[in-house]
């Protein structure tokens, strides 16, 4: 090349260089942003429970950032959909880990993405707060992981006091065999004898089965079943629900907190009239007597989430709030945001008033609700209503 | 007896449903050896089409229609864009094209519809009807008689028109049909079309009963690949049988054997069919002039 060309070439690179080096030597801005994490189920057979996760997050981090963020720092809310597979929650989990480098996650919409993910965060040293319903994910207790809805435990503890009450004592288990419902079936087998409740028989569906009238024939010919519990989440407790008032089965029929979202009715249709289960106050926030301390969060809550979105609200949504509260609480106190030191704060949570109820926790509980958080709720001409309970 | 009652209306019901997609997946492996699995895909489009333009505020009648066009548009554009363009590539590369095409319309479907189930009301009542202690709901009758109504309608285009003559020259011999003058290309996309629109017709009729979302047509499409199969690839009559057949065995496994196990008889079916009879129930064993 000739020398034109030559010089030309040097005083590009030169400029080039000269660039690189300003750059820099300016400072990084300030206010870096804070990587928190979500794997939720937005899409999939639990799309009712992810979808109402991830427009709670979106709202509320943009309304904590908007208020100024955290100990002056910005939150940076990364969220990935699991459709509802355990395995992809896994990589979704690692990849927040390693590539995103999140110093907290509030996620795991199922129990069985929950129970995929744990391994991985209990690994890295990062506090994890599911949203799944398990008993297990919190018993035994495990450094690093919490949790804001109620145990499956508690529902079928909730379910069998509501069954005494009514004076029936056998019953009938019909379990979807995803891990909620499984685990969730576990329990109730394993409290049913403190409880006086006899399991009559057990039957199973899956998930995604579109026709469940053969197993809920066999419960309607087994002898001496006075009521039926379905436990379970998503599209199989609706369909449950269409197949039991087509079969015309005249027993009292009980669904888990699995199914606490208007579009449970919305599916279900006029079938769902009758239908009971143990549910947040949340569902019922307008309805709850003005001294309960949980009106004013319930309300609030509701509120903003239907004006934001538009689509009546569900616990699911409610108990992704819960858990970016502790954490954004937890984090305040600590003061920074070490994962070790925000586990800590996590840990001693008191007195949080959240859309699940009193949460209080300690070493050896990770979950910090009373059976008091659970209300029992029956679906009236397609609206939740409260049963009442005289003390429970 | 009640009990096998119940479970044989069950069988019938989901039988009905796995006829229709049969039908599907044989109309168009008898125009061009394709065997295509975005036929789930079109029950699914048919479903969520209807369900969506509902909530617009479409009428439903008219809502069905529109959404049944649609599906045959998709149907043929499948044809046109991806099977003819791969041109004389053999069968097992088009069976790929169309499992890759069915990935794509479901996300398509994902971001244009939505993650959720919905579902569509019932052409008759919700009532269930009783026969014998067990219950029956006058949609599962309606898929029933719809699976029957197409069956002979596709049966009567088949035999009695120019145009399933020709559809039955192209099955036979490709090149032979184009040396007489059909235009083949023509023929297949119309096939395509004619199965996306069956596979819509039969979306919107199950959806009362079995809910839609953007993911339902992957297992529909394998079961109904192995109803199809069962009856014999091929034969359209052996798509309803099977369809019925393969419905009877899932409910009767999933009431006397055990509920976990039901997705599980599909995949049985299959095997035990290629491995014992090919051809299935009423397929014809090819002869090959060597």
């Amino acid at each position: 090349m000739n020398k034109a060309d030559r010089m030309m070439r040097i005083h590009t690179a030169a400029a080039a260089f000269g660039v690189c080096i300003a750059a820099a030597l300016i400072p990084a801005p300030a206010s870096a942003q804070v990587k928190i994490g979500a794997v939720l189920s937005a899409s999939g057979p639990a799309s009712f429970l992810g979808d109402p996760e991830k427009k709670t997050f979106d709202i509320y981090v943009a309304d904590i950032n908007a208020k100024g963020g955290i100990n002056g720092q910005k939150l940076q809310m990364i969220v990935y959909d699991d459709g509802g597979d355990a395995n992809a929650a896994r990589t979704f989990a690692t990849r927040l880990i390693e590539e995103d480098k999140v110093v907290a996650m509030i996620g795991g919409t199922t129990t069985g993405s929950t129970m995929a993910m744990i391994p991985a965060f209990e690994d890295a040293q990062t506090p994890f707060i599911s949203l799944a319903g398990a008993i297990e994910i919190i018993q035994p207790v495990r450094k690093w992981v919490f949790k804001t809805p109620h145990t499956d435990r508690m529902a079928c503890e909730k379910i069998f006091a509501d069954l005494k009450r009514r004076n029936l004592t056998t019953v009938a288990l019909i379990s979807g065999t995803d891990a909620f419902g499984h685990s969730m079936r576990d329990q109730c087998v394993a409290v049913a004898p403190h409880a006086g409740i006899t399991i009559a028989t057990v039957e199973n569906y899956g998930p995604t089965d579109s026709d469940i009238t053969p197993q809920l024939t066999k419960i309607k010919t087994a002898p001496g079943v006075q009521a039926v519990i379905n436990t379970g989440f998503g599209q199989g407790p609706a369909i449950v629900t269409r197949n039991y008032r087509q079969l015309d089965i005249k027993y009292p029929l009980y669904q888990s907190h699995g199914v606490a979202s208007k579009q449970f009715i919305d599916l279900a249709g006029a079938a769902a009239d009758g239908v009971r289960l143990p549910a947040a106050a949340l569902l019922v926030a307008d309805k709850l007597p003005d001294n309960d301390p949980q009106k004013p969060i319930v309300v609030a809550y509701k509120k903003t989430f239907e004006a934001r979105t538009g689509q009546p609200v569900s616990t699911f949504g409610g108990h992704a709030y819960d858990g970016l509260m502790i954490f954004a609480q937890a984090a305040q106190r600590a003061g920074n945001f070490n994962p070790a030191k925000v586990r800590d704060e996590i840990e001693g949570t008191k007195g949080y008033i959240g859309t699940g109820g009193l949460v209080n926790m300690s070493p050896t509980d990770h979950l910090g609700l009373d059976l008091s958080a659970f209300r029992m709720l029956e679906i009236k001409n397609g609206d939740w209503a409260l049963v009442p309970e005289s003390g429970s | 007896m009640a009990e096998f009652l119940q479970f044989l209306f069950s069988g019938l019901t989901v039988g009905a449903i796995y006829a229709l997609v049969a039908i599907g997946f044989t109309l168009i492996y008898n125009a061009s050896d394709v065997v295509n699995f975005a036929q789930g895909e079109f029950v699914m489009l048919g479903g969520m089409t209807t369900v969506f333009l509902g909530y617009v505020g479409v009428p439903l009648p008219l809502a069905t229609i529109v959404a049944i066009l649609a599906t045959t548009a998709v149907g043929f554009a499948l044809y046109r864009l991806a099977i003819a363009t791969a041109r004389e590539a053999d069968a097992v590369t088009l069976i790929i094209i169309t499992i890759g095409a069915s990935i794509f319309i479901r996300g398509v479907a994902e971001i244009v519809f939505d993650k959720r189930f919905h579902s569509l009301p019932p052409l008759l009542s919700n009532d269930p009807i009783r026969v014998g202690g067990a219950a029956i709901l006058p949609q599962s009758l309606v898929v029933l008689a719809g699976a029957l109504i197409i069956l002979l309608l596709l049966w009567a285009f088949i035999e009695r028109t120019m145009f399933g003559k020709a559809v039955i020259a192209t099955s036979a011999n490709r090149i032979a049909a184009r040396l007489v003058g059909i235009d083949t290309q023509i023929i297949v996309g119309a096939c395509f079309a004619l199965a996306a629109a069956i596979g819509a017709i039969a979306g919107i009729l199950v959806t009362p009963i079995t809910l839609t979302s953007y993911n339902v047509g992957t297992l529909l499409a394998l079961k109904g690949f192995a109803a199809a199969m069962l009856g014999g690839i091929g034969s359209a009559t052996g798509a309803v049988v099977g369809g019925i057949l393969l419905g009877l065995l899932e409910a009767l496994a999933a009431g006397y054997v055990s509920a976990s196990y039901k997705d599980a008889v599909a995949f049985v079916v299959i095997l035990t069919v290629l491995f014992a009879m090919p051809h299935g129930l009423f397929g014809k064993t090819k002869v090959e002039r060597v």
